[in-house]
This record gives C-alpha cells, structure tokens and sequence, in this order.
C-alpha cells in the first residue's frame, strides 16, 4: 500500500502542519462554498459574488495594513458590501452590470492602494499574491476553528433555508404567496454568500475565489436536478479539488523551480475546471446526441 | 401583366424541428394593404423572417418582383418594424439618428453630414407626425411614438414593400387606430405595399385591401370578404369556426362541433376562397 | 514629470484612452460588460507567459487576449456560456500566476500586471501600442455605422443585411487590440474600469451617438492624464487612480441624468 501513495504523496505530507491547516480549511471552505454556491448559479448571482469577491480584495489588503488576519479583512468588506447591495437592491437588472463593475473597479483600486502601502511601509511581501491569489500553506492554525464555525453556520444556514430560497429563486411571485419573505430569504442567502466569498478568499485568493464557488455547484448541477443532491454532490466536488490541489502542490516543491513549489490555487482552480468540463462531455455522452441549439 | 410584388409559391419552413409554414401560397401587388392576421404560435413572425430573409423556407419559393429572393436581406427594397424593440432608455440613440440610420447604417467608413441627407430624415420624421419627439431619447418614448419612428426608420429608404411585425399588440386602441390610418395614409401616397401582422383583424379592416389568414402554418388568402367567412375559416383551422358580423366589425368564434382533421390534401388558396360557397 | 521616461507614459497614456473610450463605448452600449471583465483575465496568462519566455509583453497579451476573445464569442454562440467562461477566465489567471511564479520577481511583476505601472509602456513596446492604437482607431471608423446599428438595434440590424455574426466578430477582434494595449500602463484588473467608466458617463450626458462616442474619449483621456499626474506625484499605483477616477465619473453621470428621468414632455 505505502508503495502506491508514495509517487502520490511527496514524503512528510501526511505530516506536515502546514498540509493539516490547508487540508482542514480548505475542506471545511469546499463543502460551504458547495452548499452555497448551488443557489449562486441557480439565482443567477454569480456576478454578485464577483463583486463581494473583489471588494474582499479590498478588504484582505487593509488587514495586511493593519495587521489582522486577511480572513477578517475579507469579511468585513465582504459583509459590508453585501448590505450596500441589500440596501439599493441588486434585484433590479438594469444597469446592475455596469454599477457592479464600477464598485469591483473601485474596489480593487483600493486593493491597488493597500498593498501598495503595505509593501512600502511594512515592507511585507508576499501581501499581494497572499490577498489576491491566496496562500492556503501560509494559513494560521488559529485561524482553523472560526473557519470551521463560519463554514458550518453559512451551509446551516442555506441547508435550513434550502426549500424557500429555491421556490423564491425560481419564482418570486409563487414564493410571495405561499407566504415566504423573498426579501428576507434573500437578505440571508447574501450574507451566506459573502461569508462563503470570503472563505473562499482565504482559500485560494480573491481574484480566484469565485472558481471554487461556482465551478463545483455547476458542475454538480449538470449532473443533477435536484437542489438537495446538488449541494452534497457539489461540496464533494469542492473537497476533491481543494484536496487534490494541496497534495499536488506540495508534490510540486520536487518539480522543476527549484524548490518552490507550484501555486496552491492554480491547482485547486484547473481540477475545478477539470471536472466541470469532464461533467459536460459525460452530460453530453449521456444524451447520446448533440444538443440542437441553433433555431 | 406585371409580376405581384411579393409572392410566395408553397413555401414550408421549420423551427426547431417542427413544421411551422405548410405549403404556404400567397402573391401582393404593388400597393396593396395586406393583412396577415393569425393567433400567437400561428407561425406569423416565420412568415415575414422568411420573406425578410432571415430565415431559410425548407421548400418552396419566395419572389420579390419575380426574381427570387437573395439569402442575406438586401437593404432597401423590403423595410421591416420588428415586433420586440425596447431599448434601453441608457442608450444615447436619439429618434432623428434611428430614423438616419435605416438611410445608412449598413455603410462603412465615418458618416459625413450632408443636407440631402438630413432633409430625407426631417421628411421622413414629418410623414410620420414625429417632429416634436425627434431629439428625445429612443428608449424614452412611449409604444406609439417608438412605432412611428420605426415606421419612418423602414421607410426613408424608399421601399416597395413594408413589413410590420405585430406594431399594434404593445398599443392601446386610440394608437393603434393612429398608426393604421398613418401606414394607410403612407400606402397610398406613395404607392408601398404594407405587409401587417396581428392576432385581431378589426383594428386593419377599414385599410385592407387583403387579408392572409394564418393558422397552423397554412394560409388562405383573398379580400376580406373572401376569407373572412365561417366556412372558409373552418377549413382552415380544421374545426367549426363561426364568422359574426356585428356593425361592421368581424367576431370569429369557435363553434360547436367535430374537429375535423384538415388532411394531407388540404389547400387554400385564391380560388378556393373564392369559389368556397 | 513631462521628461525622459514619462514621456513614454503620456503619450501610450493618451492614445490608449482614446482607443478604451471607443471601444468601451460599445462594450457599454451591447452590455457587454463581461467581455471587458473577462478578456484582460485571459491576457494576464499571456503576459506572464511572455515574461517568463522574454519576449515582448504585448505579443504574449495579444495573442492571449485574440484567443480569449474570439474563444468567448465562440462559447457564447454554443449558449450557456457564462460559468464556462468564468472557470476559463480564472483558470487562465491562475495559470498567469504560475507562470510568474517561476521567475524571479514574482510579486512586483503579478502587481504591476495586475494594477499597472506607470512606466509600464518601454520605449520598445511605445511604436508598437502606437500602432494598436492606430489599428483600432482605423477598423472603428471603418465599421461605425454597422457596428452602431448591430449594438442597438441587433433585429433591424439583420433586416438591412448587416450581418450582426460578423459584427460580433470585429467587436471581440477590436477589445482584444485595446486589451492588449492598456493592460501595460492600467493593468488587467483596472482596465475594466476605464473602459466603462467614461462611456457610462457620456451617454447620461448626451443623446447623440457620435457625440457620445466623443466624450467618452474625452472623459478617458483626462481620467488617464488625471492618474498619470497624481501616480507621478504621490508614488500610489496609477490603477487606484483609474478605479477612482472612473467611479466618479460614472457617479456624475447617474446624478446628472437622475432629476430628468421620468420628466418627459407631453405628448400623446
């Protein structure tokens, strides 16, 4: 058995700490962002984690600033524009594109700003791949049990809400009668979705987040209708990712440069588009012909 | 004598798979005010794609002054009103340059203001009645006055033939009374051939001069006292249909009776209508 | 700070705002606003790659920003097209971030892709943005009128026998070109800002298509002469200044527009 783990796991992974952290966040991030992610592509919102994405980067770059862990920093932007965006309702489509680039424009200016200023008067380094493109290795093991708290209260949260939220995402009109809040309902599924951007922030970065948000639930979905199955199914998918990510990662530090190790993330997003794309050519095969779309 | 301006021999067309025109046959003279009156699914917005040449016929011919009709829509010759047009008020298009572009907008290079061009488009806007909202914003008129500068949009290029996709399903019954006696106006002063669908023919009955009844993909064609009767239009949708008159206006209601199953065989066309007892 | 190697920056500055008003003055008015966002992600991969090769920037972001852009018009075309795209996109920028992350100066360069540089714009790659430039101008000119009707009016478009497919075509070709051109001084992230900023602020200003066209230049040119200075003088990274600069502007044309919305004249 050791002989076939042995080309798969460089030595010392399964001890090493930093692999226990990432392994630990990085799973607990992949099953909320699974959760969570369903009703993103299923609302159609994934333009808004986007924004609450890129804003984040805002934030991770003040805490840098400051000298708080980046997980606060991409939390509070991230809450705070997600209330902004409750407030003057991103339900209204027109022109919603064109205001959300401007904030996510703005926002990362700022993030622009920061780390700028970070670099200058900290002299830090490592703030902008850190923010921007995650160091899930870098993570503090301290860290671990409020990551595991907010993944669990986010997914609680969607898992309990499951049935209102898919009724008033598909019809908000047949949600309103059956005497479902759709305002409320949406309020809440916007805070899960912004504590999830965050984590996935955490995970693999700001500008990358987003991949592990809605790579696995679409993939999930393509594979199946129901929103329940899709949401298990899609977490599994995020876990397997995140997980082949890491190991691949720490296998890469006896690859070619020298010792330094592929990115975490690039790993984590290409298995992320790996598997969507297998779940569309094994859709496609399942259906035996090609799809007629052209009318 | 003369070809029709338009005609149309057993044309078929499908959309998805589905036949959506059946052996459809009809001709327009130069001139004429025609109706194309069907219900919502009949396959109306096929019919003029096909003739716009947006959309390919399985079978059959389409014939624009007995020459067939080029695959890519030749500007021009054919003005078009689509249906669906709602743009947004964001959009910096004012009517006066809509109305413009149906002279040029196919053309490439930077468009160079000349006088020829901007007294075309302030005739234009004035056959229409649009002068007073030629400056405003595209998007921020209401149905009608859209209407109407679509209307002159399709017609400053000095067409033969016009065709208006459905332009009375948005309005309310004043306007919509406007805009026909406005294309009627227009028909007859300078001789272009309305081509006009809807889903009621009461609003068009006073401007027809024929009427293309529409219903399943097959068609029956004449002069509205030729079509529009109970027996013709039972053939037709292949069940009992009753044909009301009621002071000068048209009902048509589905009656009692067997749904007939219309057959392979069945045809509708001028003669027909006209020698259905 | 009008000498020596800011000259550079002035002059690159200049013409790629005229060529990100334009062009973003389409992608605004087809609400394309995706496409913006999404094909400076794809050149960022190409960048890297191209630094990691040493080869001239631009022709890695060319060639990286032509795949994308004619890659996202195809996925497009095949429907469904927006998570594909995405997990492409970000794939590709994290595929920009291994690449760089081979070489030696891994942070300062993910930066200044990313947010820009000042003196991004080499006298090497000068002659060449110029020519971009040139290119883009030229096809815009050249396609105007077609391109105009294909963005507002796609139905009647296709009625005049303007080929709308092609149109889509030429549109990409053309965002790709200013792409390539722009993220050197502006940076991938902030070019998106820029090319929608001025735009969304000229056509609240005013009714007329060509005029509107000519603002947006305007108003992108001064938000880039506007960030030059004010990097040149506080050292701050030139994108923050875009990002801000283009949000005012957008703010200033939502409020300019906002006291006469729902105010029209009578008519019947």
């Amino acid at each position: 058995m050791n002989r076939l783990l042995v080309p798969v796991f460089a030595p010392g992974f399964f001890t090493s700490g930093p692999v226990h952290t990432a392994l630990a966040v990085g799973t607990a991030v992949a099953i909320v962002c699974g959760a969570v992610g369903v009703f993103a592509v299923v609302r159609g919102q994934s333009f808004a984690a986007e924004t609450l994405s890129d804003v984040g980067a805002a934030g991770g770059s003040v805490s840098f600033l400051v000298g708080l862990a980046p997980l606060w920093g991409f939390l509070a932007a991230g809450a705070g524009a997600a209330t902004v965006m409750e407030l003057i309702g991103i339900q209204r489509p027109r022109g919603r594109d064109l205001a959300a680039g401007i904030v996510l424009g703005a926002s990362l200016g700022l993030a622009a700003l920061f780390l700028y200023l970070v670099a200058t008067y900290h002299g830090t380094s490592g703030a902008t791949i850190g923010v921007l493109f995650g160091s899930l290795f870098a993570v503090d093991p301290s860290a671990i049990p409020a990551v595991v708290a907010l993944s669990v209260v986010s997914a609680g949260l969607v898992g309990l809400l499951q049935r209102p939220l898919l009724l008033s995402s598909l019809s908000p009109d047949l949600a309103h009668a059956r005497g479902i809040s759709v305002r409320f309902v949406g309020a809440i599924y916007l805070l899960a979705l912004a504590v999830s951007v965050a984590l996935a922030a955490l995970t693999i970065g700001a500008i990358l987040g987003t991949a592990l948000l809605i790579g696995p639930a679409a993939t999930a979905l393509r594979l199946t209708r129901h929103p329940g199955r899709a949401m298990l199914l899609s977490g599994a998918i995020g876990v397997l990712a995140v997980w082949a990510g890491v190991v691949l990662s720490y296998d890469s530090y006896l690859w070619p440069p020298r010792g330094r190790g592929w990115p975490v993330s690039f790993f984590v997003v290409a298995s992320v588009l790996v598997f969507y794309v297998g779940s569309a050519v094994f859709a496609r095969s399942r259906h035996g012909r090609r799809s007629a779309g052209r009318s | 004598m003369s070809s029709p301006l338009l005609a149309l021999e057993k044309v078929e067309a499908r959309l998805g798979g589905r036949p959506v025109l059946r052996e459809v046959s009809f001709a327009i003279e130069p001139g004429e005010f025609t109706g194309l009156i069907g219900s919502n699914g009949a396959g109306k917005t096929t019919l003029l794609r096909v003739i716009l040449g947006l959309h390919a016929p399985t079978s059959g011919s389409v014939l624009i002054d007995g020459r067939p009709r080029a695959r890519r829509a030749m500007p021009g010759a054919v003005g078009y009103v689509p249906q669906k047009f709602l743009l947004d008020p964001d959009v910096p298009l004012r009517a006066r340059d809509l109305v413009g572009l149906g002279l040029d907008g196919h053309r490439l290079g930077l468009p160079l203001p000349s006088r020829d061009r901007r007294e075309r488009v302030e005739k234009a806007l004035a056959a229409v009645g649009a002068e007073s909202f030629a400056d405003a914003r595209v998007g921020e008129l209401s149905g009608g006055e859209q209407q109407r500068v679509l209307i002159a949009h399709a017609l400053i290029g000095r067409p033969r033939l016009l065709l208006l996709d459905e332009p009375l399903a948005s309005l309310d019954l004043g306007s919509g009374r406007e805009i026909v006696s406005l294309l009627h106006r227009l028909s007859r002063a300078h001789g272009i051939a309305v081509f006009i669908s809807a889903h009621e023919i009461n609003p068009l009955l006073g401007a027809m001069d024929r009427v293309v009844y529409i219903a399943a993909g097959r068609v029956a064609s004449g002069s509205t006292g030729e079509v529009v009767r109970s027996e013709v239009l039972s053939r037709l949708y292949g069940q009992h249909v009753d044909v009301l008159n009621v002071h000068g206006r048209v009902i048509v209601v589905a009656g009692e009776g067997d749904p007939a199953d219309p057959g392979a065989d069945f045809k509708l066309t001028h003669a027909d209508a006209r020698t259905a007892s | 700070m009008f000498s020596g190697v800011m000259v550079n920056a002035w002059v690159a500055g200049s013409v790629v705002a005229v060529v990100a008003g334009t062009v973003g003055f389409f992608t605004v008015v087809r609400g394309s606003a995706f496409v913006a966002h999404a094909v400076p992600n794809g050149s960022f991969a190409g960048a890297a790659a191209a630094s990691l090769a040493g080869v001239n920037a631009l022709l890695g972001l060319g060639v990286f920003s032509l795949l994308s852009a004619l890659g996202i018009g195809w996925l497009s075309r095949r429907g469904r097209p927006d998570v594909a795209t995405a997990l492409v996109l970000t794939f590709m920028l994290g595929l920009g971030a291994l690449f760089l992350s081979f070489g030696s100066e891994y942070e300062p360069q993910v930066y200044s892709l990313l947010f820009g540089d000042v003196l991004g714009v080499s006298s090497r790659e000068l002659v060449p943005t110029l020519a971009l430039g040139a290119v883009c101008v030229l096809v815009v000119t050249l396609v105007l009128r077609p391109l105009l009707v294909t963005s507002m009016l796609p139905e009647v478009a296709r009625a005049h026998g303007v080929s709308v497919a092609t149109m889509e075509i030429v549109f990409l070709i053309v965002v790709a070109l200013a792409t390539t051109m722009t993220v050197p001084l502006v940076g991938t992230l902030l070019l998106f800002s820029l090319m929608i900023g001025a735009p969304a602020a000229a056509r609240a200003v005013t009714n007329r298509p060509l005029p509107a066209i000519a603002l947006s230049v305007a108003l992108a040119v001064a938000t880039i002469w506007i960030a030059i200075a004010a990097a040149y003088a506080t050292g701050f990274p030139v994108g923050f200044f875009v990002g801000a600069t283009s949000a005012l502007s957008y703010a200033f044309g939502r409020l300019w527009r906002a006291p006469r919305r729902g105010a029209r004249p009578s008519r019947w």
